[in-house]
């Protein structure tokens, strides 16, 4: 059935299969450690553990400091979304969808945010806000994400846009459409996949950020920042339980949008 | 008056962005490099006495660059081999298992590096995950490799494994399956196949994955803190020093912006070379 040429290609293509599932187990191990220190009774983390119990997620679900954190990190992330789908489409538009003279250069300069250490820019931010006479608060840090969160969602439409066959717009055009018209009925519909994905990627990714959020939030604090505080100084196992309750939050907003997603794909083929 | 082209014009709202939050912000640093130490005199005084402080040959700062650029380039030689099997898989052998996999490796960008970097720090603690299994397996303690350069390494090879994957996925995705067919026909080699054909036509995507990690990996500092508990200082680490404890931005500021040359340098040589549209998929 396979000539001898395609069997070695076999064996590879198994030990591929082996060496990404180990990478994939790697990857999500220490998240699977994370939740069974959560689900620790007693105060320190010890392993076997002795007793198990949801006693620390019940305490932080009802923690107030820790409601504020969520209420913070979610507005934060909310916002972010809106506007760097926003600022993204439009992005996404010159860089895939135009020819224009300077669309090479703009395709560049668009990565460099992306291809720059967090930290650093964090820090830059801090001194630019700073110097214009700014408090720091949620709000900097909301523009501290999508300075480096618009990049990526241009990005992520940008490649779904590549897609896009122009001779649909330039028919609508014929039939006598106006630009708006054009826009509503025939370029957004078809876009709605890639629109839904880079809204999902700047919430999530915002909502993960802790390297920006660390020197732009000032007397604010988000979900990740709080998490490292404590681990820095004062582990309690609300810790873990906080850490693996955004983590699922974040893996079932990701497989909900991304069903969302494959949904209007499905829906643009019909 | 000549009009913006509607590319142009829609290009408008993150030009601005960048220029406001992006290349302001850097030249603010830069401005604040050549301050007054200790001061916050930005655009008010001119000196060169941060920089002269760092290039002091009493000044062990440099080790701390050097860590970093070590550490980076120990991160992208092992990324590359980690990540090269998974990205032919995901653009060649996986097939409909492709987007499915692929969700598992970006998943991970959603979850802040410190959660799980903490994670790995309840893994090899004395008394954690490993340590407790092997015990209560009569195999005696765990290793102590928490807090040591070998787990800073491990920790960023750890985060920074989908910023290599990916790119090499692009770039491999790019090669035509015909060219793979055609020299398979006329007799070359699997080696050969590889060295010649997919490797020169993958390069650009392999070339963004290695940037990108390498300038990441540079300016990186949980994993020194979270998993290697100090045991070395890198370069970012003595950054933020500067501007928390020691209260000295202009200092901090000068190490920012040699940091922002070896970044910057480097992203724009590689960056420059790129043709966007066919790694991205133009057709």
């Amino acid at each position: 059935m396979y000539s001898p040429a395609e069997r070695p290609e076999r064996r590879s293509g198994r030990l591929i299969w082996v060496w990404t599932v180990f990478v994939i187990v790697v990857i999500y191990l220490p998240v699977l450690c994370g939740f069974l220190a959560s689900l620790n009774k007693s105060r320190y983390f010890l392993f076997p553990i002795r007793t198990y119990s949801l006693d620390w997620w019940q305490r932080t679900v009802e923690s107030i400091e820790i409601a504020q954190l969520v209420k913070t990190s979610l507005l934060m992330a909310g916002i972010v979304t809106v506007v760097a789908v926003g600022i993204a489409f439009f992005g996404a538009l010159a860089y895939a969808r135009y020819d224009w003279r300077g669309r090479k250069t703009y395709q560049k300069i668009v990565l460099l945010p992306i291809f720059f250490p967090q930290p650093v820019l964090g820090l830059a931010l801090l001194l630019w806000f700073n110097a214009l006479g700014m408090q720091m608060s949620w709000k900097t840090a909301v523009f501290a994400h999508l300075v480096w969160i618009v990049p990526v969602v241009t990005l992520v439409m940008a490649i779904q846009m590549y897609s896009f066959d122009p001779a649909l717009e330039e028919a609508a055009y014929d039939l006598g459409a106006s630009r708006t018209q054009v826009l509503r009925e025939v370029t957004l519909p078809i876009l709605w996949p890639g629109i839904w994905s880079g809204g999902l990627f700047a919430f999530l990714l915002s909502w993960g950020n802790f390297p920006l959020s660390l020197y732009t939030t000032g007397a604010d604090t988000a979900v990740p920042e709080w998490l490292y505080s404590k681990m820095v100084a004062g582990y309690t196992p609300m810790v873990p339980a906080l850490g693996s309750m955004a983590t699922i939050a974040a893996a079932v907003l990701m497989v909900v949008g991304g069903s969302v997603a494959t949904v209007l794909r499905r829906r643009r083929a019909a | 008056m000549r009009t913006l082209s509607v590319g142009a014009r829609c290009s408008l709202p993150v030009y601005a962005l960048l220029v406001l939050g992006f290349i302001a912000p850097l030249l603010t640093v830069v401005a604040y490099s050549f301050a007054t130490p200790r001061s916050f005199d930005a655009f008010r005084s001119f000196t060169f006495d941060n920089y002269r402080v760092i290039f002091d040959p009493a000044n062990t700062v440099w080790m701390s660059f050097a860590w970093s650029l070590a550490l980076a380039a120990l991160v992208v030689a092992i990324l590359t081999i980690v990540a090269y099997p998974i990205a032919y898989g995901l653009a060649r052998t996986f097939g409909r298992w492709s987007s499915l996999i692929s969700l598992f490796f970006v998943f991970p960008l959603f979850v802040s590096e410190n959660i799980r970097l903490y994670g790995w720090v309840l893994f090899f603690i004395k008394g954690g995950v490993l340590d407790g299994s092997l015990k209560s397996l009569g195999l005696g303690g765990g290793p102590d490799v928490l807090f040591t350069f070998g787990a800073t390494l491990f920790g960023m090879v750890y985060v920074y494994l989908p910023f290599m994957l990916f790119p090499i996925t692009l770039g491999l995705s790019t090669v035509p399956r015909d060219l793979v067919e055609a020299g398979r026909d006329m007799g070359a080699s699997r080696f050969q196949i590889w060295r010649e054909i997919e490797l020169p036509l993958a390069m650009p995507g392999i070339l963004i994955g290695m940037l990108l990690t390498f300038v990441l990996a540079v300016g990186a500092v949980a994993e020194a803190k979270v998993l290697g508990g100090q045991s070395i200082i890198v370069i970012t680490h003595d950054i933020e020093i500067a501007f928390t404890y020691a209260q000295n931005w202009p200092l901090g500021s000068a190490l920012s912006v040699l940091l922002m040359i070896i970044v910057g340098a480097l992203s724009m040589l590689g960056i420059g070379r790129l043709d966007l549209d066919r790694i991205l998929g133009r057709r």
